[in-house]
């Protein structure tokens, strides 16, 4: 703390220069600074927007543009993909009505994602507080392998849970030839498969974030707790979930957002049916020919990842006030 | 209610009844679809769920198909090229926007290198999708730059965050030592702040490789016809009959998987 940033006047009266010369020579050296950094961050910049950021404005752009007779577009504004978002003409009578196919896979989207975020929470926060509790040397064993998957591929993962559970698979196998069932368990292209293989690749997700809160948890306040004559049930209601709540608000959101999003597991173990709006936009530049429609359709993904999005950062900006 | 006192072991603030189970049961689901998935893929037989004994043939088997051959270059070349420029990106801008007092703009420079981590996988693959539709129209260009390009983009946050992290944690005072003893800027960067910051960049690379290794989203909607990696490979195999070949891929691509976090683990614990 001996010399604070505060300004170059202290450094410029010892070396006797005039304080508005010093002044004019640290800004200018501050403004050279600030230039190499801008020069510095320039290729980065520059990828991430030709190949990343700067495409989602085109999207934004063809979402208005009328569908191509064989995909794409041609350049004639059009509202219709918006309004076909939700809403669809009549074949017959030209009425609008509901775009049910359209708001099934909203429902089914959001249902899912709620779902999955509720089971990896259930197996997560027991999960977290276990590993949080071993001592310092197998705590890093127990962080490294919930790691491991996390950072394994999702495909190979999804597949992993497909051959278990298909028709041919290892529990059907298994139930069948110890002949508890004849008829192998359709478990494959079901909104259950999604929900399962999405808790599966995104439980990680979870356990991370919870368990730095609860690694940072001062374990005196349970004790105390204790000490007063707290329940087991009190103690973890009142003392041990609100000073959790950061992290396992966090671990939500992380899973939310990408079951949301989600288009691989959807596409390997949901089947053509059970589409989620990742596949739903998929189709749209496929099969559908209706890359206006699909633009609209990825960008209202695109926004309630950032409500979900902005969310996380005004709970967890407002706890890191709270923990100073 | 307060059963726990009467029991036998004393009190724990530590233990909660029931999680120990679950944290166990959790782990056990976790790795078990990995492992018979690594099983299968040394089965003799056709099946990926009866063991008819041990047999390395869907290995063999998987090494011989060419369209594996390819797609297995072509993910190790793209890997490469995109992991490498994107660490030096990222290295760049990390050096740019740490250890100074926040300066107009760095919030932006920050927000934007992490852009691709914020938006879903699906949105960026559908932009690209089309931006890259339109390019290719214009220039009648339609090789693996597109693929290249796409990659080296979403790599760079994930490079940049490990660097960033080590940076931030590297001791001011030597660069400084450095400095007093008459050492240039360059000679500084070069014999002080680079051997830091070393394991930080690798770990950054080893991140950014993986990736891309794994990606298939992005992959899938910017990959032209015949530009299979080996994930897109793998999503298309498996539409068909599942024989333990895929299960053989899969086994090896989780092995360098491993491999890469595992280092990624030991470069950025390293101090």
């Amino acid at each position: 703390m001996s010399a604070p940033p505060s300004g170059p006047a202290p450094a410029a009266s010892s070396s006797g220069l005039d304080p508005g010369r010093a002044a004019r020579l640290a800004g200018e050296v501050a403004r050279r600074d600030i230039r190499t950094r801008w020069m510095l961050s320039l290729p980065a910049i520059a990828i991430v927007t030709a190949a990343a950021a700067g495409p989602l404005l085109i999207v934004l752009v063809y979402s208005f543009l009328t569908p191509g007779p064989y995909g794409n577009v041609e350049w004639r504004f059009s509202p219709d993909a918006w309004i076909n978002v939700v809403l669809q003409k009549d074949i017959f009578d030209d009425t609008w009505q509901w775009a049910d196919a359209h708001l099934r896979i909203f429902w089914r989207s959001l249902e899912l994602s709620f779902l999955t975020t509720a089971l990896t929470l259930v197996l997560g926060v027991p999960t977290a507080w276990f590993i949080a509790t071993r001592n310092e040397r197998t705590r890093v064993v127990w962080l490294f392998l919930i790691t491991i998957p996390f950072w394994t591929n999702l495909l190979i993962r999804t597949i992993a849970v497909m051959e278990l559970i298909r028709n041919e698979g290892v529990i059907n196998s298994a139930l069948i030839g110890l002949g508890l069932i004849e008829q192998p368990i359709q478990m494959m292209f079901t909104d259950f498969a999604i929900a399962l293989g999405m808790t599966y690749v995104y439980l990680p997700l979870m356990v991370l974030p919870v368990y730095a809160s609860i690694e940072k948890l001062d374990f005196r306040l349970v004790e105390a707790g204790y000490d007063l004559y707290a329940s087991r049930r009190k103690m973890f209601l009142r003392i041990i979930l609100p000073l959790v709540k950061p992290g396992i608000i966090a671990g939500s959101i992380l899973v939310f957002i990408p079951s949301l999003g989600a288009y691989v597991t959807p596409r390997v173990l949901g089947g053509g049916k059970n589409l989620m709006l990742g596949n739903l936009i998929e189709l749209q530049f496929g099969q559908g020919r209706n890359w206006p429609l699909g633009a609209a359709l990825a960008i209202t993904l695109m926004a309630m990842v950032m409500v979900a999005l902005l969310y996380y950062v005004h709970v967890t900006g407002r706890g890191r006030r709270w923990h100073g | 209610m307060s059963g726990w006192r009467n029991r036998g072991q004393p009190f724990s603030s530590r233990r909660i009844p029931g999680f120990a189970g679950i944290a166990l049961a959790t782990f056990a689901l976790l790795y078990a679809p990995i492992a018979i998935l690594v099983i299968y893929s040394f089965n003799a037989g056709l099946s990926i769920a009866i063991w008819e004994g041990f047999s390395l043939k869907w290995y063999v088997q998987a090494w011989n198909n060419e369209a594996v051959q390819e797609a297995t270059l072509r993910s190790l070349g793209v890997a490469s090229v995109a992991a490498t420029v994107a660490t030096l990106a990222a290295t760049m801008a990390a050096l740019a926007t740490t250890r100074t007092r926040p300066f107009r703009g760095m919030t932006a420079i920050y927000t934007l290198i992490n852009q691709p981590l914020m938006v879903p996988e699906i949105v960026t693959a559908v932009a690209l999708l089309i931006f890259f539709a339109i390019i290719k129209v214009a220039t009648g260009y339609t090789g693996i730059v597109y693929l290249v390009a796409a990659h080296t983009a979403f790599c760079i946050p994930f490079a940049y965050l490990p660097i960033r992290a080590r940076l931030e944690s590297m001791d001011l005072s030597l660069e400084r030592a450095a400095a007093d003893l008459y050492a240039t800027p360059w000679m500084t960067f070069r014999r002080v702040t680079l051997p830091l910051l070393w394991p930080g960049i690798m770990a950054g690379f080893m991140l950014a490789f993986v990736i891309s290794l794994d990606d298939v989203v992005i992959t899938e909607f910017v990959k032209s016809a015949g530009q299979e990696t080996l994930p897109t490979y793998m999503l298309g195999q498996i539409r068909r009959v599942m024989t333990p070949e895929v299960n053989a891929i899969s086994t090896a691509l989780l092995l360098a998987g491993v491999v890469f976090v595992t280092l990624f683990f030991a470069l950025s614990r390293k101090r």
